[in-house]
C-alpha cells in the first residue's frame, strides 16, 4: 500500500523504529506511513509493542534506532511535546483530564503562555463550540469534567487535540470504555475528521471495529510488523490469524446440562445510588451446569446485581436464596463461604491490590482460612505454592510469584484473578465483564475456562456489554434495562436485533 | 451582653484583622502549594525563619520593606529545599515537611543565639505603624476596623485577592490547579509538572515567611522563641476549612481571629473571673475544630495532593 500513497500525501512516516528493554525487543524495525485523510488501524495483542511505539512517537522513550517524520520534518528523539507541536494529538486510554476543571479549562490548558494575564475564556469557548459542531462532539464547554460521563470525557480529549490544530489523531483503544452507541458516535466523528483532511491512527484489538472504521490495517506481533493490508481486502478471521500468528477459533460451546438451582433472587430490589442504577424487583435463578448471560448497556443495574450476588451489598427488598435456604446475613465473606467465586468488573480497583505481590493477591480471599494461616500466623510457604500453581495452571506470564501485580498486563492479571476464583472450586461463578480489554489470546482462554467450569457443574453468571459474547456463550440470556431484568431466553431463541429492543427498554411490563 | 458590646466595637474588628493577617499570608502560601499537589508541613518552621529573618534584617539596620523581602527570600530558600526533596526526588511530603519545620526552627534559634549571645531579653525594633487611609478611615466603625491598619495587613488582603485572581483567571493558575488534580493532564499538554510544582512550593513558602515576619515586624516588634506557636498548623487546617479556595480560606482566617480576639476580651469580663483563663484560650481551637467538621465535608480535595509525579509511570 505504501507505494500507492504518493509522497506528498504522507503526513507521518516511521522508519526502522527499534527499541530494546534489556533482553526484550519491544519494537523491532517497525516502519509504516500514514496518508492524509485515512484511518489506519494499528492492530495487535497486548504486549505486541503498540504502546511502546506511541511512547517513542511522543518522545517519552528514545528509540535505539529509527526516525519519526511528521510532515516531512524529522522529530528530535526523546523530546516530549515535539510531536504535540508538530500537530499530533493523542487520546490515551486513561484520560488525561483534570476533574476539578471545566471542559474549556482542560482544553486551553497549556495552549497559551503561562505568563499571560487572562484566560480569554470567551474566545476559547466560541472556538470549542465551533469545533464541537463541525466534528459532532456534543459537550457542554462550561461543565466540570467531574460531572461528565466516560463518553463525554473522551470527546473532551478529542477536542483538546483539535483545539491545538492537530492534523493527526492517535486513539489508543478508544472504544474500550464506550457503549455501542457512543462508539458509533465516535466513528461518525472520525469520519468527519478524515473528510476534513485529518489522519487517524486507530489502535485497537477489536476486530469488528477495525473492519468498520479503517481503510488500512497494520498488524503488530511480538514487536514486528506482521502484516499490512487494505481493510477491503481482508476479513476478521484473517486479521485474527495475523495477530496471533495461528488460526484462532473463538469458543462456540454446545449447550450445558442444567441441574438444580444453586442461587435464586426473588423480587430483589436495591435503591439507586447517585448515578448508579439500582435494582427493581429482580427474579433470577442460577442453575448448576448452566451459563446465564446478562446482556445490556452498562449502567443499567449490572453492577448492583453483581454486588448483590458477590455479597458486597445485601438486597434491600426481596429474598436471596442460596442452596435452598433464604440468607439473612449477606456479606462478601458469606458469599465466599457459600461458594461464590468472583471475577470483578474492574480488576484494578476491586480485583487486585496493585502494589501487592502475586502471592499476596492470590490469597486475598482465603488468607484467613486454615489453608494459608495457622493460629493467626500466615503460612507463606503454602501461599507461594498456591500462587505458583495458579501461575502454571493458568499460564500467567510474570516474573514470578514475588512480583508486584502492577507489572502484569491486563490479560495476565485477569488470568491470576480467574485462577484465584476457580481454584477455590466455586459452585457459583460471578463473571462480571470477564474479558473487557483483553486481547484475543487471553479472551479465548478466559472464556474456555468458564465453559469448563460450567461443564464441571458450576453455575456461571456472565455479565457482559459485548452482545456477541453473551450470545455465543450463554445457555440462557436475560437483558437488563433501567434496573429491570427480562425473562430468561434460551440460546438461539433471540436475534441480536430483538435483544437490542429489550436493551432499549421495550418489552418490560412493569414501569420502573 | 458584653459579647454584643464587644462585637459592635470597631477596635475589636481592627484587632481581628490584625490577628488574621499572618494567618492569611501563610494560608495563601499553603493553599498555593496544596493546589499544585504538594502538602507543605514546613509551614510552621518557615514562619519561624520568616519572623526571625525579617526582624534580624531590620535590627541590623535595614529598612522595614527590605526586611520583608529578606524574610520572603529566607522562606523561599527553605521552600526550594522542600520542593527539591518532594518534587523531583518524590520523597514523602509528610516527612520532608516535618523535617523542614524542625530544621528551619532550629536554624532560626541557632542564628539568634549566634547573633545575640549575651542578650537576656530580645531587643525591640521600630515596627510598621498603622496607616490611616485618607477619607475611608474617617468612616464610622468601618474606618476604625478596616482602614487604620499597618501596611502588612493591607498587603495580606491584597495578596489573597491576587492569589484568587491568578488561580482562577490566568493560564498559570489553570496549570497550577491541574497539576494538583491530574499531573498527567499537565504533562500531556506539554507543560512541566516539576517546574509548576516547584514554583508553587517556593512562592508559597515565601508567603508563609512573610506571615511569620508580620509577627515580629507588625505585631510584637521583637523575636521570641515559640512566638509562631502553632499558627502554621492552624493555617493547614484553614486551607481545608476553606475547601482549597482562597476566599473561603480568608473567611476562615478571620473567623478564627475573631474567636481569638473574643476570648481575650471575654477574660476581662465578670465571666472571666469565674472561669479559668485556660478555658478561654481553648475556645478558638475548639470552635475551629467544630467549624472544620461542618465545613469540610463536601470539600473537593485536590486529587493528586501528596502524590509524587513520576513521568512515564502509570
Amino acid at each position: 500500500m505504501t507505494q500507492t500513497t504518493a509522497a506528498q500525501d504522507v503526513v507521518l512516516r516511521l522508519t526502522g523504529i527499534t527499541k530494546r528493554f534489556g533482553k526484550l525487543t519491544a519494537n523491532d524495525d517497525i516502519g509504516f506511513a500514514l496518508a492524509r485523510g485515512e484511518v489506519l488501524a494499528l492492530l495487535g495483542e497486548n504486549g505486541a509493542g503498540k504502546t511502546t511505539l506511541m511512547n517513542i512517537l511522543f518522545g517519552h522513550y528514545t528509540a535505539d534506532a529509527g526516525t519519526v517524520e511528521i510532515f516531512g520534518e524529522t522529530l528530535p528523539p526523546g523530546a516530549p511535546g515535539a510531536a504535540l507541536k508538530a500537530g499530533v494529538g493523542m487520546v490515551h486510554q486513561h484520560f488525561t483530564l483534570a476533574e476539578n476543571l471545566s471542559v474549556t479549562e482542560n482544553i486551553v490548558l497549556g495552549t497559551q503562555s503561562l505568563w499571560r494575564a487572562g484566560l480569554g475564556r470567551a474566545a476559547a469557548r466560541d472556538r470549542i463550540a465551533a469545533l464541537s459542531r463541525d466534528f459532532g462532539l456534543a459537550v457542554d464547554p462550561d461543565a466540570r469534567v467531574r460531572s461528565l460521563s466516560v463518553g463525554e470525557r473522551q470527546r473532551v480529549e478529542i477536542l483538546k487535540a483539535l483545539y491545538r490544530d492537530a492534523r493527526i489523531l492517535i486513539l489508543d483503544e478508544p472504544t474500550a470504555v464506550l457503549t455501542p452507541q457512543e462508539a458509533d458516535a465516535l466513528f461518525d466523528t472520525l469520519r468527519r475528521a478524515t473528510a476534513q483532511g485529518l489522519s487517524v491512527i486507530f489502535i485497537s484489538h477489536k476486530l469488528h471495529e477495525v473492519m468498520a472504521i479503517s481503510q488500512r490495517v497494520i498488524v503488530l506481533r511480538h514487536g514486528r510488523v506482521a502484516g499490512e493490508v487494505a481493510t477491503a481486502d481482508t476479513d476478521r478471521h484473517k486479521l485474527a490469524e495475523m495477530m496471533v500468528g495461528a488460526e484462532v477459533a473463538l469458543p462456540h460451546p454446545g449447550l450445558g446440562t442444567p441441574g438444580e438451582v444453586l442461587m435464586e433472587l426473588r423480587g430483589v430490589s436495591l435503591p439507586a445510588q447517585g448515578r448508579r442504577s439500582g435494582l427493581a424487583g429482580i427474579d433470577l435463578a442460577l442453575r448448576a451446569g448452566q451459563i446465564t448471560g446478562i446482556a445490556g448497556v452498562s449502567g443499567n443495574g449490572q453492577s448492583a446485581l453483581a454486588d448483590v450476588i458477590g455479597g458486597v451489598t445485601a438486597p434491600a427488598g426481596g429474598a436471596l436464596v442460596v442452596a435452598g435456604a433464604e440468607v439473612t446475613e449477606w456479606s462478601p465473606r458469606a458469599a465466599l463461604d457459600a461458594g461464590v467465586g468472583r471475577i470483578p468488573e474492574d480488576r484494578h480497583a476491586t480485583g487486585s491490590i496493585a502494589d501487592f505481590t502475586l502471592t499476596e493477591n492470590a490469597v486475598l480471599e482465603a488468607y484467613a482460612t486454615g489453608q494459608f494461616s495457622r493460629r493467626g500466623w500466615m503460612d507463606w510457604r503454602a501461599a507461594r505454592a498456591h500462587a505458583a500453581a495458579i501461575i502454571t495452571t493458568y499460564d500467567v506470564r510474570c516474573p514470578g510469584p514475588e512480583a508486584r501485580i502492577r507489572l502484569l498486563s491486563g490479560g495476565n492479571m485477569q488470568k491470576l484473578i480467574l485462577g484465584r476464583a476457580l481454584e477455590a472450586a466455586p459452585r457459583i461463578i460471578l463473571a462480571n465483564q470477564p474479558v473487557r480489554g483483553l486481547d484475543i489470546g487471553a479472551l479465548t482462554y478466559v472464556q474456555e475456562r468458564l465453559i469448563a467450569a460450567r461443564d464441571a457443574g458450576a453455575a456461571v453468571l456472565l455479565i457482559s456489554e459485548d452482545l456477541d459474547e453473551v450470545l455465543a456463550l450463554s445457555d440462557v440470556i436475560h437483558v437488563m434495562s433501567a434496573g429491570r431484568l427480562s425473562p430468561a431466553f434460551p440460546r438461539g431463541s433471540m436475534t441480536p436485533a430483538r435483544l437490542g429492543a429489550w436493551m432499549a427498554g421495550q418489552g418490560f411490563t412493569d414501569a420502573a | 451582653m458584653e459579647i454584643i458590646d464587644i462585637l459592635i466595637s470597631g477596635s475589636f474588628w481592627a484587632a481581628v484583622l490584625r490577628i488574621a493577617s499572618p494567618l492569611i499570608f501563610a494560608t495563601m502560601g499553603e493553599l498555593i502549594c496544596e493546589r499544585a499537589g504538594v502538602l507543605n508541613l514546613g509551614i510552621e518552621g518557615i514562619m519561624v525563619i520568616g519572623a526571625f529573618a525579617g526582624w534580624m534584617a531590620v535590627y541590623s539596620g535595614m529598612g522595614l520593606w527590605p526586611g520583608v523581602m529578606v524574610a520572603m527570600a529566607a522562606g523561599m530558600l527553605f521552600g526550594l529545599l522542600h520542593a527539591t526533596l518532594t518534587v523531583p526526588l518524590g520523597l514523602s511530603q509528610h516527612v520532608v515537611g516535618l523535617g523542614v519545620t524542625l530544621l528551619a526552627t532550629s536554624a532560626a534559634y541557632y542564628a539568634y543565639r549566634l547573633a545575640l549571645p549575651q542578650v537576656s531579653s530580645p531587643p525591640r525594633i521600630e515596627p510598621f505603624q498603622p496607616v490611616d487611609i485618607p477619607v475611608l478611615s474617617d468612616l464610622p466603625f468601618l474606618g476604625e476596623a478596616l482602614f487604620s491598619q499597618t501596611p502588612l495587613t493591607y498587603l495580606a488582603l491584597i495578596t489573597a485577592g491576587v492569589v484568587a485572581l491568578v488561580l482562577y483567571r490566568t493560564p498559570l493558575g489553570l496549570a497550577l490547579r491541574a497539576a494538583g488534580e491530574n499531573p498527567a493532564a499537565v504533562e500531556a499538554q506539554g507543560l512541566s509538572v516539576t517546574a509548576i510544582r516547584m514554583g508553587a512550593v517556593i512562592v508559597g513558602s515565601g508567603l508563609m515567611a512573610v506571615g511569620g515576619a508580620f509577627l515580629t515586624m507588625s505585631a510584637f516588634s521583637s523575636f521570641f522563641f515559640e512566638m509562631v506557636n502553632g499558627r502554621g498548623w492552624i493555617c493547614i487546617a484553614l486551607v481545608v476549612f476553606g475547601a482549597w479556595r482562597p476566599g473561603k480560606a480568608v473567611l476562615g482566617a478571620i473567623l478564627f481571629a475573631a474567636f481569638d480576639a473574643l476570648q481575650i476580651r471575654m477574660q476581662q469580663t465578670p465571666l472571666g473571673a469565674l472561669v479559668p483563663y485556660q478555658v478561654f484560650l481553648m475556645v478558638p481551637y475548639v470552635l475551629s475544630i467544630l467549624a472544620l467538621v461542618l465545613m469540610s465535608r463536601r470539600a473537593e480535595v485536590p486529587a493528586a495532593l501528596m502524590v509524587p509525579y513520576n513521568r512515564g509511570e502509570r
